[in-house]
């Protein structure tokens, strides 16, 4: 029978990471949307690098920032009692790390494509930053978020390169379902692998198709 | 009244370009501030909403600063008592007409006025609509309401008809001067079409490379001389053809060709495409009501 743990523990890191992209994304997607602040290409350049870096070199890094003989390690050790190497905490900021540009971009994206005349009409309406941004903007871009959420959701489930540098293979803690196949097929049980490898794809496949098919329908309703 | 005086550099399409403008507004009086693209007329208004601030200058209210540079002051546009209608209309598509409308409400304020100025809009019909699936002149009309609701002292239209056929621009002039007297509003218009500044403006400022160039009132700016006993129109000419010792003039005023033939010599100056002011010097001009048009067309 096939050990469902690591499944479970896949889609819990990917919740988790996605919510908490979400929140954290917003910010720095409204500043990277309006703000003309020079520096702003290294920030822009920082956010996009996981996309590029191979993973083993952003597990590598946090691996050497995170162990308990860095310093950043053992303050938080020392202060908060928190390990991140080996940890399912660990992955989530790793994970958080390395999903970031999947959140910020389409959510910058979605700003940017809302004219600007609509904030400045909220603000002449007399409403603050916050009531326009929840308001106005917000419901005007919807597609952009759920194409972010589920691009962020589908990228942590597909991680493994990360995981395998800074969470290891410990189960029930950050053995996830990548983890698990790679597992499985290094045993020769290609069976076993196969059901995990199959549940992946055919999750990942389904949450893609509902994006698109509901981006389809939310455009087509546009344009009539 | 409205006291303005700001600096400002601007970078345009044709380099930099200092805007330099010091004007009053009459309260109660629609004021136009005409010019060519790029001469500076939408900064000013943004500059009066508070969404950009020049390098140094003043903005006084009757007695309330809403800019002041040199003491650092700056009353943010959300406490400026503005309506503004802009170019495209900047109506929210997650919201129906009404709610748009609704939007402007301060907490827990009735939605009564909302209820009226949907009358005077003529919206009732188009309430419930989304506005993507609206015209031209319909978001218009529903920008123009969305901007009364906080009962603004300054309203502040940023070429808000130009983007409509002469038809329904004509019908939307009318209302904005309909509304703008029911509502005793100070109005600020930006406009580049000189028929609309005749017909809209007590006081027009004629902008050039981000400095008022002249001002005065509309016949004064515009035409020669000041004309009372004298019907003016503006028009465009469409040709000018010399025959012997004439010109024959065709001119578009509002909808029809009119055709004239002059003798002046000056006239062979101006040309086709150009905007010209027609002046009837009628000295016993017969003005009759149209009695029974409505029932007639």
């Amino acid at each position: 029978m096939i050990d469902f743990e690591p499944l479970i523990l896949t889609f819990r890191l990917a919740l988790i990471t996605t919510i908490i992209l979400l929140i954290i994304s917003f910010p720095i997607a409204y500043w990277l949307a309006y703000s003309r602040f020079k520096a702003k290409a290294i920030v822009e350049t920082i956010v996009s690098m996981p996309l590029v870096l191979p993973p083993s070199v952003l597990g590598f890094y946090l691996l050497v920032a995170f162990s308990p003989s860095s310093w950043l390690g053992q303050f938080l050790e020392t202060n908060f009692d928190l390990r991140l190497v080996f940890s399912f905490t660990g992955l989530i900021v790793a994970s958080v790390i390395y999903s970031l540009p999947f959140m910020v971009h389409p959510i910058q994206a979605g700003f940017a494509s809302l004219e600007p005349e609509l904030k400045y009409a909220s603000y002449s309406l007399g409403k603050s930053r916050l009531t326009t941004l929840l308001r106005v903007l917000l419901p005007n871009m919807k597609s952009s978020l759920l194409t972010g959420i589920v691009l962020t959701f589908a990228h942590t489930i597909g991680e493994f390169g990360v995981v395998l540098m800074i969470g290891g293979n410990i189960p029930g803690e950050t053995k996830v379902a990548s983890m698990a196949i790679y597992d499985q097929v290094e045993m020769m049980h290609y069976d076993q692998a196969n059901i995990y490898a199959f549940i992946l794809f055919a999750i990942t496949f389904v949450i893609l198709l509902v994006v698109y098919l509901i981006n389809q329908r939310y455009f087509i309703s546009k344009a009539i | 009244m409205i006291e303005i005086n700001i600096q400002k550099k601007l970078q345009t399409a044709h380099g930099a370009m200092n805007l330099n403008a010091a004007f009053e507004l009459q309260e109660g009086k629609i004021t136009t501030i005409y010019g060519s693209s790029g001469a500076g007329k939408t900064t000013i208004l943004t500059i009066l909403a508070g969404l950009l601030t020049p390098e140094t200058g003043t903005i006084k209210v009757n007695n309330e600063i809403w800019l002041d540079t040199f003491n650092k002051k700056k009353l943010p546009i959300q406490k400026r008592s503005i309506g503004f209608v802009f170019q495209n209309y900047a109506l929210f598509p997650n919201m129906t007409v009404i709610d748009n409308l609704r939007y402007a409400l301060r907490k827990g304020e009735e939605d009564a006025f909302v209820r009226e100025l949907i009358t005077i809009m003529e919206l009732e019909q188009l309430q419930n609509r989304k506005p993507e699936t609206l015209s031209g002149g319909q978001k218009q009309r529903v920008a123009l309401a969305r901007a009364l609701v906080r009962r603004p002292k300054l309203l502040l239209l940023d070429e808000p008809l130009s983007a409509l056929d002469p038809q329904m621009r004509s019908k939307l002039q009318d209302l904005i001067l309909e509304v703008h007297h029911s509502f005793q509003l100070t109005t600020v218009l930006v406009s580049h079409d000189l028929a609309e500044v005749f017909k809209m403006s007590n006081w027009v400022m004629e902008l050039e490379n981000g400095k008022i160039t002249r001002q005065g009132k509309p016949e004064t700016v515009f035409a020669e001389h000041e004309a009372t006993d004298h019907v003016q129109l503006v028009g465009k000419l469409l040709s000018n053809a010399r025959k012997g010792k004439n010109n024959h003039l065709e001119i578009l005023i509002g909808k029809n060709v009119v055709k004239i033939v002059t003798s002046q010599q000056e006239h062979s100056l101006i040309s086709a495409g150009d905007e010209v002011v027609v002046v009837f010097q009628a000295l016993q001009p017969v003005v009759r009501k149209l009695v029974n048009l409505k029932e007639r067309n």
